[in-house]
């Protein structure tokens, strides 16, 4: 039979614009007067009542809460968490009375309502929840004379019999020990221990069934209130006969932790956790299963970071029988025998365990143990590269390097199987670049590159490629400027400002490319690799030579820095830049590697990145000198080079790496690997046989030869068609292609 | 040359499109053959050497780009990624891989006189 809200008999409660917060009808019916009102008062400061007080905020409502008690939550928080509780909840906007006795509702004067309180204050308001507890719904038991408390409630026992053996009870309406459950988990509880009864009783002789008693429910909850974190647990007020209790109590950050122990210090009673309740489910853990506590328990809730570690609850560490989820009575064995019988991700634990979809508050645990379980069974993550190599690509690449491998047929034929794909033979062309630095488009690298790399250009959605010069540090002078302008015009190019400072010509087709090539290499141009996964630009502002801000010559610098890494191949595409003053204009706290002017020398910052997932560069080292700052871009991109999954920028290699920003730093700064020469060297390498791509292409006769649309003609791709706009070209619509056959102007045939 | 594919020839009337050797081994070329845009490629391995022909247009693009993408095997199959949006072509059938509802003409090709002929 349940229960229902409890409204406390005030004068006035039945007011219009008074409601419970229960039925789906009531919220309804309060939506409906929300709109009508400009405050609102709940009665009631527990669970559900703030979470009422959020309904009305949500409302837009000004919104009070009432509480009787001198706290809010008084039956799971001590004062120390109420008084963060309430201070978190006020920082929201929501007003909090504690302490207040409503005596009488009647008119308000600027709202519908006044309350009026024992102590003889009043709040004016235009609609009031009563979130004021529940009661039990025991009308059926007391006509049938089945006994019930005082106060309400049907009584049973341990098998949750009613003083009738052949009637049971379970639920809100049940009365165990004094006590009622509003939460589900004793609930489920009881049903498991009523039915086991009955099934034991009605069939005596089958083993099967063993019944077993309820015995109390766990009481423990965490909520996320209103945004805040709100977990207690067990005992939370310390009740039990020489409890001690640990407090962390952080007024800035609004963080309240209470542990409370046994009086020797070595099991877990229960706990408060306000603001932060992360430690939740490792405590409750501790507690549930009575595991002995650390000689310095205050560490579990005291932060981590400075000093001490906290001491981690492996979950190896809890039993087999440790209840993980409360609320549908999921134990660590049965999470492992779905994990050994398949289910090997959070979705699928939960589909069949049911585990963590009631509450949610032991997901991060079930998780934690479906990994280690994963870990345990030695189910690794397959980071091979693709089917051809079981490897991944930072084991390629020492494979490579140590093998002294140069040749794909070579890698493929000792390492790998099959004839490679578009996966892993880019893979091995870049990781051939990186170490040994030969020509792209040597015959039997040629094979193995992506269309860019394989034309030195940049496709685009038409097959048609687009042609970036280097222009090292954004600095150009103007002859150079106006030879692109003439070639553009010349090819019918379409031109655009790139974000690195360059500029970008479209709308070539393969046989154009060693054309374009030659005039521009002839006015002493050189390949931008806009094409490869490879350094491209050093973005720069003006520096001190012009600016009255900077400090420090950055365009100088820039053009050192592009030229000595430019070109080098890598695991993803490098962008580059340097800042003359700490106004940073040449955004290089957004960069792979970016380089920020002080007063004594340079601050190099790295793995930053734009694009997609924006993350902000980080201070790797300060004030170098111009050597010094070289030579930890050195270090720092072979180590990237060498480290790095296909296609990962650094900034997501960095959220990957073991140990973080610490470690790096160790790494390139402290040189603790003792690998800082042998990076520097395999750098020099690279550096000591840079050739502008364009210029050997342009060189090769066998290469040229490659250089055609067609095999058998030197006609021109005829589904290459541009119209003109803003007084450039562009790529045809289908609409506009087909529609030039029937005579509509086209404005620029490539040459 | 592969027996099946002597079949089908029979289609189409054979043309003499390039040298063996003007395709780099594993890489392919374009032919335009009557009009008809024709990606051909080599692939090069411990079995010999094998040519395919198929159609050198993107059906996801749109744009004629089949002849640079990269070869390979997935599985038994072996392929062509197409250099726009990586679907994967059987070079024996035209086949998609990813959406096997898109295919594209796969046509005969043959090796005579250290020539490649394909049949259209």
């Amino acid at each position: 039979t349940g229960s229902y809200p409890f409204v406390p008999p005030i004068p006035g409660k039945d007011r219009d614009a008074c409601f419970v917060y229960r039925r789906i009808e009531d919220l309804e019916a309060m939506t409906q007067a929300g709109k009508r009102s400009k405050v609102g008062a709940v009665v009631g400061g527990g669970l559900l009542g703030l979470e009422a007080a959020k309904a009305l905020q949500d409302m837009g409502l000004q919104t009070h809460v009432v509480e009787f008690a001198p706290r809010l939550m008084a039956v799971q928080v001590d004062d120390g968490g109420g008084r963060v509780l309430r201070r978190k909840i006020e920082s929201l906007g929501v007003t909090v009375h504690t302490q207040k006795n409503t005596v009488e509702i009647v008119d308000g004067q600027s709202c519908r309502h006044k309350m009026k309180f024992a102590d003889g204050s009043e709040l004016e308001t235009d609609m009031i929840v009563f979130s004021a507890g529940i009661r039990p719904r025991d009308e059926l038991a007391r006509a049938c004379g089945l006994g019930v408390g005082p106060r309400g409630g049907i009584v049973i026992d341990n098998f949750c019999r009613t003083l009738d053996d052949d009637i049971y009870a379970i639920g809100e309406c049940a009365l165990w020990d004094g006590k009622i459950f509003g939460l589900v988990a004793p609930g489920y509880e009881m049903a498991r221990v009523c039915a086991a009864h009955v099934a034991a009783t009605l069939t005596p002789h089958a083993s099967r069934f063993t019944p077993h008693e309820f015995l109390g429910a766990d009481m423990s909850t965490k909520l996320k209130l209103m945004g805040v974190d709100v977990a207690s647990f067990g005992d939370a007020h310390g009740a039990t006969p020489g409890a001690r209790a640990y407090v962390y109590s952080d007024e800035r950050r609004q963080i309240y932790k209470k542990l409370v122990t046994s009086e020797d210090g070595k099991t877990l009673l229960g706990g408060v956790l306000v603001g932060d309740a992360e430690e939740y489910g490792t405590l409750l853990q501790m507690m549930l299963n009575k595991m002995e506590l650390p000689p310095e328990p205050e560490f579990l809730i005291l932060p981590s970071g400075e000093g001490k570690a906290r001491p981690a609850l492996g979950v190896d560490a809890l039993p087999g029988a440790a209840l993980i989820c409360s609320c549908n009575f999921v134990t660590k064995d049965a999470l492992c025998s779905a994990v050994a019988e398949g289910a090997t991700t959070l979705g699928a634990l939960k589909k069949c365990t049911a585990a963590s979809t009631s509450c949610g508050g032991c997901a991060p645990l079930v998780t934690q143990i479906l990994k280690a379980e994963l870990k345990r069974r030695g189910v690794a993550v397959n980071n091979h590269i693709c089917e051809h190599f079981p490897y991944s690509r930072q084991e390629l690449y020492h494979l490579v390097r140590v093998g002294r491998i140069e040749t794909f047929d070579e890698l493929i034929a000792k390492h790998g199987k099959g004839l490679g794909c578009d996966i892993c033979k880019p893979a091995a062309a870049s990781i051939f670049a990186s170490c040994w630095n030969e020509f792209v488009l040597k015959k039997d690298k040629a094979a193995l590159q992506d269309t860019n790399d394989y034309f030195l250009a940049n496709i685009q959605k038409d097959g048609t490629y687009s042609i970036v010069p280097r222009i090292a540090g954004g600095e150009i002078t103007p002859d150079k400027l106006i030879v692109l302008g003439q070639v553009a015009k010349k090819y019918g190019l379409y031109t655009k400002i790139t974000g690195g400072q360059r500029i970008d010509m479209f709308g070539a087709q393969v046989h154009q490319l060693p054309l374009i090539w030659k005039e521009l290499v002839d006015a002493g141009f050189e390949s931008g690799h806009a094409y490869g996964k490879a350094v491209r630009t050093v973005k720069s502002c003006v520096g001190s030579t012009w600016c009255r801000y900077g400090v420090q010559d950055s365009v100088s610098m820039a053009l050192t820095i592009e030229h000595r890494y430019k070109g080098l191949r890598a695991p993803h595409k490098l962008k580059f830049a340097a800042s003359g003053c700490t106004r940073e204009c040449a955004e290089a706290q957004s960069k792979d590697v970016g380089v920020i002017a002080t007063e004594k020398g340079w601050n190099l910052y790295v793995c930053g990145n734009g694009g997609m997932k924006p993350r902000h560069a980080e201070l790797l080292a300060a004030d170098l000198d111009d050597a010094t700052l070289l030579r930890y871009i050195d270090r720092f991109l072979m180590f990237y080079i060498r480290t790095a999954d296909r296609l990962q920028r650094t900034s997501v290699w960095r959220d990957n790496l073991e140990g973080g920003l610490d470690y790096l730093k160790d790494v390139i700064v402290h040189d603790k690997l003792g690998i800082g020469a042998e990076l520097e060297a395999e750098m020099a390498q690279v550096i000591d046989t840079y050739a502008c791509e364009w210029k050997k292409a342009i060189e090769d006769p066998e290469t040229l030869k490659r250089f055609r649309t067609f095999v058998n003609s030197d006609a021109g791709d005829n589904n290459v068609v541009f119209v003109e706009e803003r007084g450039q070209i562009r790529p045809a619509t289908d609409e506009e292609k087909s529609s030039r056959f029937k005579g509509v102007a086209v404005v620029a045939e490539p040459a | 040359m592969d027996g099946s594919t002597m079949i089908k020839a029979a289609q189409g009337s054979w043309t003499d499109v390039c040298a063996v050797e003007d395709i780099w081994p594993n890489t392919g070329v374009c032919a335009l053959v009557n009009g008809m845009q024709i990606a051909v490629f080599r692939l090069v391995g411990a079995d010999g050497e094998r040519l395919f022909a198929l159609d050198n247009r993107d059906p996801f693009s749109g744009a004629n780009v089949l002849s640079r993408g990269l070869v390979g095997n997935l599985g038994e199959r072996l392929v062509v990624a197409s250099p726009i949006y990586k679907q994967h072509f059987d070079l024996a059938t035209g086949e998609c891989v990813e959406d096997a509802a898109v295919s594209i003409r796969s046509y005969p090709v043959r090796i005579a006189d250290g020539r490649v002929w394909v049949a259209v």
